[in-house]
């Protein structure tokens, strides 16, 4: 029992930590938009055009220049990381562009830059790369690399919290502590400055905003960049921060749904958000650590294992889990009456 | 150039607040708004009025910059001004209150305050100044609301003493009401004009849009009337009257007062016995109504919005269905389980004018001489050939119900959705009149109905009642309950607050019942 609790548990929980992190920065994006009155089912699509944004330029900035890289050593996971930044917020003004600019349908949007995404990152990985798609395999210095605390070493053999700090709060690469800011920094944000709270209106009634003499359109383009941005970090830890180390096809397998999914189970709220992609995180890696569980009675085969997060997001969206009320304004083009 | 500016500034001390010139607006094909001009003095109370789409709301919306003017200026206190957007008429100290409210609905009522006129980037500094000055707000203009409460959990009256807080926060020394009593009950309405008048003692200048003539009449010093998109008479009050206004705002002559004589009171037709209505969400909505219904007489049920009307039109007309009680025609019980339906009311000769005819009514996008069938196009007369319908029939006999309610034009091919909300109604109600019903239900028969339209639709009811039938008239205007009943039920929260004749009652004491006080309970 004590076995369990010391690694088993510890282990899990590592593990849980880093599958819910691109979960969690997605999350929030979603988070951002939704507050806004703008849906995003295109969360999916920005993760996957970031991851390989990160992937191809964080190669091709390390490779050598008679290879046709940058030769920019260390810098190259940045340039990857700018990349993927800026190849999900130029997607998110896409849908930004559809969906205030345009009035357009925002599911409409969404599901076209899923479908883009998942054909462009594709081609253009195939025509620089030739690999079928996925991009080169990365080094030391092209990609994000475990930050060991203070003292982690040292307090390693310190009964329970010296473990828990070494192997959990410690080792994670700069992405991990960043969306736990992001989170704090984002309840910060939302309920206790100017931006929040309109940014808050604006979803719920766009009309009080406009009488009250602020700009409807440039609110919701803003948090449409923010929403750009963290998917790109999102998608970013997925090919420089993970084992995978580069981008592979359809990499983000999903998770730009189920982040949407954990988005309605915390009622858009960001700590609740934390929580939720938390709990997806940890069945996930208990989904890979027990490949298959006898019961005695039956035994689960590891295949229903793996797809746990995707049972408890079917189980979410089909309103399962109690009332979530979005906002009121979501998925609505503003038009001044007339 | 400065010196000019300084002199015009100290002659501006007796400038009027507003002054529009020569302002045009259109909205495609539609001219909105044509070559309007109008002066409103400082410290006064103006009324607009003017018929549903008469360009009163457009005007105004101009003025707070909601929209843009194709041609015309503004000035505000002498000042030329020109407003692009709300942002600016803010600016320029013009507040305005929207017939809808525009509140964000889980916010507290300090949030929407605050909403647009923060003090910096931080909420927290905002939130602290305007506790402070809501708190001098309410004391000075009996403007007491809960800083902490959500909007959503206020009653109307509150949300507008929000809507006018807002704008008194933002320092406006204009304010525009547009509609501001269509919510009210009342006495909630008293204590609006109570404190307007407050406001307008300390020097601000109100500009009100309404429909009710008798409010202008009450709180207002000057009056604009408006009519096409034009504004054809601007008056002082006190040197008009609500047919001189009526007659400016149709263009002719019209009849305030409804003509009708005494009733000629039948046989009862239907009873309704200790109906109870709990909705899906286990809120009460009809709590153990009972009341008859008799032949030639017009039955007016008076309450605010809300207040369980909806829901006893519902289950008298089929759609909805009662979770208790039962009802009688002609003595025989008719069927008020969810299994029942609008259809078979219909058979049993009770007929429905909806409240919303857009949802309910008629199908908007279908042509006039579909939607003078539906609900009965499985009649005999409809159907033709191998089981199709006779369709050439059907164009014929909605060109005679359009040609007896004075529906213009009288074209059956047009959709529903191109006529005017007048004229819609009018073809709700030859649609359920001309099927000569025993038990007419109507709901708000002139809502978004234009007077020259009301005073038609008033007589068809009053010609219906004549001709012996029984009228349940459902209203949240009290004026028409008091010019067509013949008999007065007070709903409030779901029962019948008290029942009371025309003649013996008074609007201040229905409206007492419509806010849940019993006047006799006292006494």
């Amino acid at each position: 029992m004590m076995d369990f609790l010391s690694n088993d548990l510890l282990q899990l929980s590592d593990s849980a930590v880093r599958n819910a992190i691109p979960l969690l920065l997605a999350c929030l994006a979603g988070l951002y938009s939704e507050r806004a009155g703008i849906f995003d089912i295109g969360l999916e699509g920005k993760m996957l055009v970031a991851a390989f944004a990160a992937g191809a330029f964080s190669a091709i900035a390390g490779m050598p220049v008679a290879d046709g890289g940058w030769d920019m050593g260390a810098w190259s996971v940045w340039i990857g990381l700018g990349a993927a930044i800026i190849a999900s917020t130029m997607f998110s003004m896409i849908h930004a562009f559809a969906s205030i600019t345009l009035r357009g349908n925002q599911l409409i949007s969404g599901v076209a830059i899923n479908f883009f995404a998942a054909g462009i990152t594709v081609l253009i990985g195939q025509y620089w790369f030739r690999m079928g798609g996925q991009t080169p395999q990365l080094r030391e210095g092209q990609r994000f690399e475990p930050i060991t605390l203070p003292f982690a070493e040292s307090l390693k053999d310190v009964p329970v919290i010296g473990e828990i700090y070494h192997q959990l709060i410690s080792g994670h690469n700069i992405i991990v502590y960043m969306g736990f800011v992001i989170v704090a920094l984002t309840w910060w944000v939302l309920y206790r400055t100017r931006f929040g709270l309109r940014m808050r209106a604006v979803g719920e009634n766009p009309g009080a905003v406009d009488t009250a003499g602020i700009s409807v359109v440039k609110l919701r383009y803003s948090a449409l960049i923010i929403t750009g941005i963290l998917c790109g970090l999102a998608g970013a830890y997925l090919s420089l921060g993970t084992a995978a180390a580069g981008f592979g096809k359809d990499m983000t397998a999903g998770r730009g749904f189920i982040a949407l999914a954990a988005l309605i189970f915390a009622k858009w709220k960001p700590i609740s958000a934390m929580g939720a992609t938390l709990l997806f995180g940890m069945l996930e890696a208990i989904g890979n650590k027990y490949q298959t569980v006898d019961l005695g009675f039956i035994v689960l085969p590891g295949q229903f294992m793996q797809a746990l997060p995707y049972i408890l997001t079917v189980v979410i969206l089909a309103g399962f889990v109690g009332k979530a009320i979005p906002p009121k304004a979501g998925g609505e083009p503003y038009v001044k009456e007339r | 150039m400065s010196e000019t500016t300084t002199n015009a500034g100290r002659l501006d001390a007796v400038a009027p607040a507003i002054e529009l010139n020569g302002i045009s607006k259109a909205f495609g094909p539609v001219q909105a708004n044509k070559d309007i001009s109008m002066t409103v003095a400082k410290g006064a109370i103006h009324g607009i009025v003017g018929e549903n789409g008469a360009g009163k709301s457009t005007l105004m919306s101009i003025l707070y910059g909601f929209y843009k003017a194709d041609s015309g200026s503004i000035k505000i206190d002498g000042v030329p001004t020109t407003i692009n957007d709300s942002h600016d008429a803010i600016a320029a100290g013009i507040g305005m209150v929207h017939q809808h409210f525009m509140l964000v609905d889980n916010f507290t009522v300090l949030e929407n305050v605050v909403l647009g006129a923060e003090e910096g980037a931080t909420l927290g500094p905002s939130l602290r100044k305007a506790r402070k000055e809501l708190k001098r707000l309410a004391d000075e203009y009996e403007l007491d609301v809960n800083p902490d409460a959500l909007i959503e959990d206020i009653s109307v009256g509150f949300q507008q003493r929000v809507e006018i807080l807002k704008a008194l926060y933002r320092q406006a020394e204009i304010l525009i009401l547009d509609e501001p009593t269509g919510v009210l009950t009342p006495d909630e309405a008293d204590h609006l004009f109570r404190i307007l008048r407050n406001l307008k003692e300390q020097g601000k200048t109100i500009v009100i849009i309404t429909h009710k003539l008798r409010e202008i009449m009450d709180v207002t010093d000057s009056v604009s009337v408006m009519r096409r998109g034009e504004m054809t008479k601007t008056i002082a009050t006190s040197t008009t009257s609500p047919e001189d206004l009526a007659e400016a705002m149709v263009g002719r002559r019209v009849l305030l007062e409804v003509d009708k004589k005494p009733a000629e009171v039948g046989e009862t037709v239907m009873q309704i016995k200790g109906l109870s209505v709990t909705d899906v969400h286990g809120v009460k909505r009809l709590k153990d109504v009972s009341f008859e219904l008799k032949r030639g007489e017009i039955l007016g049920i008076a309450g605010v919005a809300g207040n369980g009307q909806s829901e006893l039109l519902e289950v008298i007309s089929g759609i909805g269905a009662a979770t208790s009680g039962e009802i009688l025609m002609n003595g025989e019980a008719i069927d008020i389980s969810p299994k029942a339906n609008a259809g078979m009311r219909r058979e049993r000769g009770i007929s429905h004018v909806p409240e919303d005819r857009h949802q309910r009514g008629l199908v908007m996008p279908f042509m006039t001489w579909e939607n003078t069938a539906f609900g009965y196009h499985n009649e005999p007369k409809y159907s033709g050939k191998f089981g199709l319908a006779n369709q050439k029939y059907m164009k014929q006999d909605a060109r005679e119900k359009m040609e007896r309610f004075d529906v213009r034009p009288p074209i059956p091919q047009l959709v529903a959705s191109h006529f005017s909300g007048g004229n819609q109604q009018k073809i709700v109600l030859a649609r359920e009149i001309e099927h000569n019903p025993d038990v007419l239900l109507i709901g708000q028969p002139t809502r978004g109905v234009d007077i020259g339209a009301i005073e038609f639709i008033h007589q068809q009811i009053v010609n219906l009642r004549d001709a012996g039938k029984a009228i349940l008239l459902v209203s949240v205007e009290l004026d028409e309950i008091q010019a067509l009943s013949d008999r007065i039920l007070v709903m409030f929260d779901g029962v019948i607050q008290g029942e009371r004749l025309p003649e013996n009652t008074n609007e201040g004491e229905l409206g007492l019942l419509m806010a849940g006080v019993d006047p006799e309970a006292n006494s």
